[in-house]
Protein backbone atom coordinates (compact mmCIF):
# COMPACT_ATOMS: atom_id res chain seq x y z
CA UNK A 1 0.00 0.00 0.00
CA UNK A 2 1.77 3.44 -1.02
CA UNK A 3 0.51 6.72 -1.17
CA UNK A 4 -0.12 6.92 -4.91
CA UNK A 5 -2.49 3.92 -4.58
CA UNK A 6 -4.19 5.85 -2.17
CA UNK A 7 -4.22 9.02 -4.19
CA UNK A 8 -5.16 7.33 -7.59
CA UNK A 9 -8.07 5.22 -5.03
CA UNK A 10 -9.09 8.26 -3.14
CA UNK A 11 -9.92 10.12 -6.56
CA UNK A 12 -11.90 7.20 -8.00
CA UNK A 13 -14.10 6.93 -5.48
CA UNK A 14 -14.24 10.61 -5.28
CA UNK A 15 -15.65 10.07 -9.13
CA UNK A 16 -18.04 7.91 -8.14
CA UNK A 17 -19.08 9.77 -4.85
CA UNK A 18 -19.49 12.90 -7.13
CA UNK A 19 -21.80 11.24 -9.76
CA UNK A 20 -24.08 9.95 -6.45
CA UNK A 21 -23.81 14.03 -5.02
CA UNK A 22 -24.76 14.93 -8.39
CA UNK A 23 -27.60 12.81 -8.28
CA UNK A 24 -28.67 14.14 -5.07
CA UNK A 25 -28.63 17.48 -6.24
CA UNK A 26 -30.69 17.45 -9.04
CA UNK A 27 -33.59 16.02 -7.25
CA UNK A 28 -33.03 18.33 -4.57
CA UNK A 29 -31.34 21.25 -4.66
CA UNK A 30 -32.23 22.25 -8.89
CA UNK A 31 -35.92 22.73 -7.50
CA UNK A 32 -34.51 25.40 -4.85
CA UNK A 33 -31.83 26.96 -7.51
CA UNK A 34 -35.10 27.43 -10.04
CA UNK A 35 -37.06 28.85 -7.34
CA UNK A 36 -34.42 31.44 -6.22
CA UNK A 37 -33.87 32.64 -10.01
CA UNK A 38 -37.77 32.86 -10.52
CA UNK A 39 -37.52 35.40 -7.33
CA UNK A 40 -34.48 36.76 -8.92
CA UNK A 41 -36.25 37.23 -12.03
CA UNK A 42 -39.04 38.71 -10.64
CA UNK A 43 -36.99 41.58 -8.89
CA UNK A 44 -35.00 42.98 -11.74
CA UNK A 45 -35.85 45.74 -13.53
CA UNK A 46 -36.88 44.72 -17.49
CA UNK A 47 -34.26 45.12 -19.84
CA UNK A 48 -31.75 44.83 -17.05
CA UNK A 49 -31.18 40.84 -17.41
CA UNK A 50 -27.97 39.87 -18.74
CA UNK A 51 -27.58 37.93 -21.53
CA UNK A 52 -27.14 34.02 -21.50
CA UNK A 53 -23.64 32.88 -22.29
CA UNK A 54 -24.64 29.39 -20.37
CA UNK A 55 -28.23 28.01 -20.59
CA UNK A 56 -30.18 27.28 -17.73
CA UNK A 57 -30.77 23.81 -18.90
CA UNK A 58 -26.73 23.42 -19.34
CA UNK A 59 -25.85 24.86 -16.20
CA UNK A 60 -28.80 22.75 -13.92
CA UNK A 61 -27.11 19.60 -15.63
CA UNK A 62 -23.62 19.55 -17.46
CA UNK A 63 -22.21 22.39 -15.49
CA UNK A 64 -23.38 21.12 -12.05
CA UNK A 65 -22.00 17.82 -12.61
CA UNK A 66 -18.21 19.50 -14.17
CA UNK A 67 -18.17 21.38 -11.08
CA UNK A 68 -19.55 18.56 -8.42
CA UNK A 69 -17.44 15.64 -9.77
CA UNK A 70 -14.16 17.69 -10.22
CA UNK A 71 -14.66 18.92 -6.77
CA UNK A 72 -15.41 15.16 -6.04
CA UNK A 73 -12.45 14.18 -7.59
CA UNK A 74 -10.36 16.47 -6.12
CA UNK A 75 -11.11 15.70 -2.26
CA UNK A 76 -11.36 12.45 -2.85
CA UNK A 77 -7.64 12.55 -3.84
CA UNK A 78 -6.49 14.58 -0.88
CA UNK A 79 -9.12 12.27 1.55
CA UNK A 80 -7.08 9.64 0.68
CA UNK A 81 -4.07 11.19 1.20
CA UNK A 82 -5.06 11.75 4.95
CA UNK A 83 -5.98 8.47 4.89
CA UNK A 84 -2.48 7.39 3.93
CA UNK A 85 -1.47 9.52 7.01
CA UNK A 86 -4.01 8.06 9.64
CA UNK A 87 -3.82 4.23 8.90
CA UNK A 88 -1.40 2.88 11.38
CA UNK A 89 -1.02 5.91 13.74
CA UNK A 90 -4.64 5.33 15.34
CA UNK A 91 -3.24 1.88 16.98
CA UNK A 92 -5.30 -1.32 16.12
CA UNK A 93 -8.19 0.96 14.10
CA UNK A 94 -8.44 -0.86 10.61
CA UNK A 95 -8.93 0.38 7.09
CA UNK A 96 -13.19 0.44 7.17
CA UNK A 97 -13.12 2.64 10.64
CA UNK A 98 -10.19 4.93 9.66
CA UNK A 99 -11.49 5.49 6.37
CA UNK A 100 -14.99 6.80 8.23
CA UNK A 101 -13.39 8.47 11.09
CA UNK A 102 -11.13 10.94 8.52
CA UNK A 103 -14.79 10.80 6.40
CA UNK A 104 -16.02 12.35 9.67
CA UNK A 105 -13.61 14.74 10.43
CA UNK A 106 -12.78 16.18 6.54
CA UNK A 107 -17.01 16.78 6.56
CA UNK A 108 -16.98 18.61 9.56
CA UNK A 109 -13.62 20.81 8.60
CA UNK A 110 -14.04 21.12 5.45
CA UNK A 111 -17.52 22.15 4.98
CA UNK A 112 -20.16 21.43 8.16
CA UNK A 113 -18.22 24.01 10.51
CA UNK A 114 -17.49 26.51 8.27
CA UNK A 115 -21.36 26.59 6.89
CA UNK A 116 -22.27 27.09 10.72
CA UNK A 117 -20.78 30.87 10.07
CA UNK A 118 -21.48 31.11 6.21
CA UNK A 119 -24.13 28.50 5.14
CA UNK A 120 -24.49 28.24 1.84
CA UNK A 121 -27.30 30.99 -0.10
CA UNK A 122 -29.00 30.32 -3.29
CA UNK A 123 -29.24 32.46 -6.10
CA UNK A 124 -30.55 36.44 -5.21
CA UNK A 125 -29.25 36.10 -2.02
CA UNK A 126 -26.10 37.52 -1.38
CA UNK A 127 -25.15 41.04 -2.80
CA UNK A 128 -22.82 40.81 -6.29
CA UNK A 129 -20.23 43.59 -5.37
CA UNK A 130 -19.49 42.30 -1.77
CA UNK A 131 -18.40 38.72 -4.08
CA UNK A 132 -14.78 39.69 -3.49
CA UNK A 133 -15.00 39.95 0.57
CA UNK A 134 -17.74 36.66 0.81
CA UNK A 135 -15.24 34.79 -1.17
CA UNK A 136 -12.27 35.69 0.72
CA UNK A 137 -13.76 35.21 4.33
CA UNK A 138 -15.57 32.08 3.33
CA UNK A 139 -12.13 30.36 2.35
CA UNK A 140 -10.43 31.86 5.14
CA UNK A 141 -12.83 30.64 7.27
CA UNK A 142 -12.37 26.79 5.59
CA UNK A 143 -8.49 27.50 5.89
CA UNK A 144 -8.62 28.17 9.64
CA UNK A 145 -11.45 25.17 10.49
CA UNK A 146 -8.99 22.29 8.62
CA UNK A 147 -5.87 24.03 10.21
CA UNK A 148 -7.73 23.77 14.29
CA UNK A 149 -8.75 20.10 12.94
CA UNK A 150 -4.93 19.20 12.22
CA UNK A 151 -3.47 20.65 15.16
CA UNK A 152 -6.59 19.05 17.47
CA UNK A 153 -5.92 15.54 16.21
CA UNK A 154 -2.10 16.19 16.73
CA UNK A 155 -2.89 17.38 20.09
CA UNK A 156 -5.09 14.08 20.79
CA UNK A 157 -2.17 12.22 19.36
CA UNK A 158 0.17 13.38 21.80
CA UNK A 159 -1.99 13.07 24.57
CA UNK A 160 -3.01 9.38 24.04
CA UNK A 161 0.30 8.86 25.49
CA UNK A 162 -0.88 9.91 29.45
CA UNK A 163 -4.81 9.93 28.88
CA UNK A 164 -6.45 7.15 27.66
CA UNK A 165 -7.99 7.13 23.97
CA UNK A 166 -11.31 8.22 24.97
CA UNK A 167 -10.54 11.29 26.85
CA UNK A 168 -7.71 12.16 24.53
CA UNK A 169 -10.40 12.42 21.84
CA UNK A 170 -12.60 14.40 23.53
CA UNK A 171 -10.08 17.14 24.59
CA UNK A 172 -9.25 17.14 20.69
CA UNK A 173 -12.93 17.59 19.73
CA UNK A 174 -13.07 19.99 22.65
CA UNK A 175 -10.20 21.86 21.24
CA UNK A 176 -11.40 22.01 17.65
CA UNK A 177 -15.20 23.22 18.76
CA UNK A 178 -13.62 26.19 21.53
CA UNK A 179 -11.04 27.68 18.18
CA UNK A 180 -12.94 27.31 15.70
CA UNK A 181 -16.52 29.10 17.85
CA UNK A 182 -13.77 31.49 18.75
CA UNK A 183 -12.96 32.23 15.02
CA UNK A 184 -16.22 32.10 14.24
CA UNK A 185 -17.06 35.31 17.06
CA UNK A 186 -14.06 37.31 15.62
CA UNK A 187 -15.18 37.14 11.83
CA UNK A 188 -17.74 39.70 10.65
CA UNK A 189 -20.83 38.04 9.78
CA UNK A 190 -22.29 38.05 6.42
CA UNK A 191 -26.78 39.07 5.69
CA UNK A 192 -27.59 39.94 2.93
CA UNK A 193 -30.47 37.74 2.70
CA UNK A 194 -33.55 40.02 0.92
CA UNK A 195 -36.60 41.21 3.34
CA UNK A 196 -38.94 39.56 1.17
CA UNK A 197 -36.91 35.78 0.39
CA UNK A 198 -39.16 32.95 1.58
CA UNK A 199 -38.02 31.19 4.71
CA UNK A 200 -38.79 27.92 3.19
CA UNK A 201 -37.51 28.41 0.11
CA UNK A 202 -33.94 29.12 2.12
CA UNK A 203 -34.18 26.63 4.42
CA UNK A 204 -34.74 23.61 1.84
CA UNK A 205 -32.00 25.08 -0.08
CA UNK A 206 -28.99 24.66 2.96
CA UNK A 207 -30.74 21.40 3.58
CA UNK A 208 -29.98 20.55 -0.19
CA UNK A 209 -26.22 21.80 0.28
CA UNK A 210 -25.92 19.44 3.46
CA UNK A 211 -26.86 16.83 1.84
CA UNK A 212 -24.94 17.13 -1.10
CA UNK A 213 -21.64 17.08 0.89
CA UNK A 214 -22.90 13.98 2.86
CA UNK A 215 -23.68 12.42 0.52
CA UNK A 216 -19.93 13.14 -1.25
CA UNK A 217 -18.21 12.54 2.27
CA UNK A 218 -20.08 9.11 3.31
CA UNK A 219 -19.48 7.79 -0.43
CA UNK A 220 -15.50 8.64 0.60
CA UNK A 221 -15.79 6.96 4.18
CA UNK A 222 -17.29 3.65 3.62
CA UNK A 223 -16.80 3.34 -0.26
CA UNK A 224 -13.11 3.97 0.02
CA UNK A 225 -12.74 1.90 3.46
CA UNK A 226 -14.52 -1.24 1.72
CA UNK A 227 -12.32 -0.58 -1.24
CA UNK A 228 -8.72 -0.57 1.04
CA UNK A 229 -9.96 -3.43 3.47
CA UNK A 230 -10.44 -5.55 0.56
CA UNK A 231 -6.76 -5.27 -1.30
CA UNK A 232 -5.70 -5.56 2.06
CA UNK A 233 -6.71 -8.77 2.95
CA UNK A 234 -5.81 -9.84 -0.76
CA UNK A 235 -2.36 -9.09 0.22
CA UNK A 236 -2.73 -10.39 3.48
CA UNK A 237 -3.77 -13.45 1.99
CA UNK A 238 -0.75 -13.53 -0.84
CA UNK A 239 1.50 -13.44 2.07
CA UNK A 240 0.05 -15.30 4.93
CA UNK A 241 3.52 -14.98 7.37
CA UNK A 242 2.85 -11.01 6.64
CA UNK A 243 0.15 -10.76 8.93
CA UNK A 244 2.49 -11.80 12.14
CA UNK A 245 5.05 -8.90 10.97
CA UNK A 246 4.31 -5.74 12.63
CA UNK B 1 0.90 -12.34 21.09
CA UNK B 2 -0.11 -10.88 17.56
CA UNK B 3 2.01 -13.80 16.49
CA UNK B 4 0.14 -16.23 17.96
CA UNK B 5 -3.56 -14.53 16.71
CA UNK B 6 -2.53 -13.50 13.15
CA UNK B 7 -1.40 -17.31 13.18
CA UNK B 8 -5.02 -18.82 14.79
CA UNK B 9 -6.82 -16.48 12.37
CA UNK B 10 -5.02 -16.26 9.08
CA UNK B 11 -7.68 -14.81 7.39
CA UNK B 12 -8.43 -11.90 9.53
CA UNK B 13 -6.85 -8.41 8.28
CA UNK B 14 -2.75 -7.60 9.46
CA UNK B 15 -1.44 -4.81 12.04
CA UNK B 16 -2.22 -1.78 10.19
CA UNK B 17 1.08 -0.81 9.24
CA UNK B 18 1.78 2.84 8.69
CA UNK B 19 3.45 4.70 6.04
CA UNK B 20 6.58 6.29 6.50
CA UNK B 21 6.35 10.34 6.38
CA UNK B 22 9.16 11.32 4.27
CA UNK B 23 7.06 8.63 1.16
CA UNK B 24 3.97 10.68 2.05
CA UNK B 25 5.39 14.01 1.79
CA UNK B 26 5.79 14.38 -1.95
CA UNK B 27 2.07 13.48 -2.75
CA UNK B 28 0.57 15.33 0.47
CA UNK B 29 2.19 18.63 -1.86
CA UNK B 30 0.81 16.98 -5.12
CA UNK B 31 -2.59 16.54 -3.52
CA UNK B 32 -2.73 20.10 -2.46
CA UNK B 33 -1.75 21.68 -5.02
CA UNK B 34 -4.57 19.77 -6.84
CA UNK B 35 -7.01 20.48 -4.36
CA UNK B 36 -6.42 24.33 -4.26
CA UNK B 37 -6.45 24.52 -8.22
CA UNK B 38 -9.64 22.25 -8.41
CA UNK B 39 -11.77 24.43 -5.43
CA UNK B 40 -10.12 27.26 -7.02
CA UNK B 41 -11.92 27.08 -10.09
CA UNK B 42 -15.44 25.13 -8.49
CA UNK B 43 -15.50 27.84 -6.50
CA UNK B 44 -13.89 31.27 -6.96
CA UNK B 45 -12.67 31.86 -10.22
CA UNK B 46 -14.47 34.98 -12.46
CA UNK B 47 -16.51 35.52 -9.11
CA UNK B 48 -14.44 36.89 -6.63
CA UNK B 49 -11.31 37.08 -9.12
CA UNK B 50 -10.59 35.84 -12.63
CA UNK B 51 -7.32 34.57 -14.41
CA UNK B 52 -9.06 32.93 -17.01
CA UNK B 53 -10.78 36.36 -19.33
CA UNK B 54 -14.90 36.13 -19.76
CA UNK B 55 -17.51 34.48 -17.82
CA UNK B 56 -18.00 30.72 -19.15
CA UNK B 57 -16.10 29.33 -16.08
CA UNK B 58 -18.32 30.98 -13.79
CA UNK B 59 -21.59 29.88 -15.73
CA UNK B 60 -20.30 26.34 -15.96
CA UNK B 61 -19.81 26.13 -12.26
CA UNK B 62 -22.45 28.04 -11.74
CA UNK B 63 -25.16 25.45 -10.18
CA UNK B 64 -22.09 23.64 -8.20
CA UNK B 65 -21.12 26.63 -6.96
CA UNK B 66 -23.95 27.38 -5.15
CA UNK B 67 -24.76 23.68 -3.81
CA UNK B 68 -21.31 23.29 -2.82
CA UNK B 69 -21.80 26.13 -0.69
CA UNK B 70 -19.43 28.51 -1.96
CA UNK B 71 -20.50 32.17 -2.26
CA UNK B 72 -21.71 33.46 -5.42
CA UNK B 73 -24.48 35.78 -6.11
ZN1 LIG C 1 -24.87 32.53 -8.54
Amino acid sequence: MTARTLLVRGMLVGVVAGLLAVAFSSLFGEPQINNAIAYEAAHTPPGDHEHELVSRTLQATVGLAVAVLVYGAALGGVFGLAFAFAYGRLGRLGARPTALLVAAVGFVAVYAAPFVKYPASPPAVGNPDTIGRRTALYFLMIVVSVAVAIVATLVGRSLNRRLDTWTASLVAVAVFVAVVALAGLVLPAVDEVPGDFSATLLWRFRLASLGTQLVLWTTFGLLFGALTERSLRRQADKTPQAAAVG
Amino acid sequence: MAQVSALSTPHSAPAPVAIPLRDLLPWAVFGLLLVLVAVYFVGAEQGATSLVSGHWVHEVTHDGRHILGFPCH
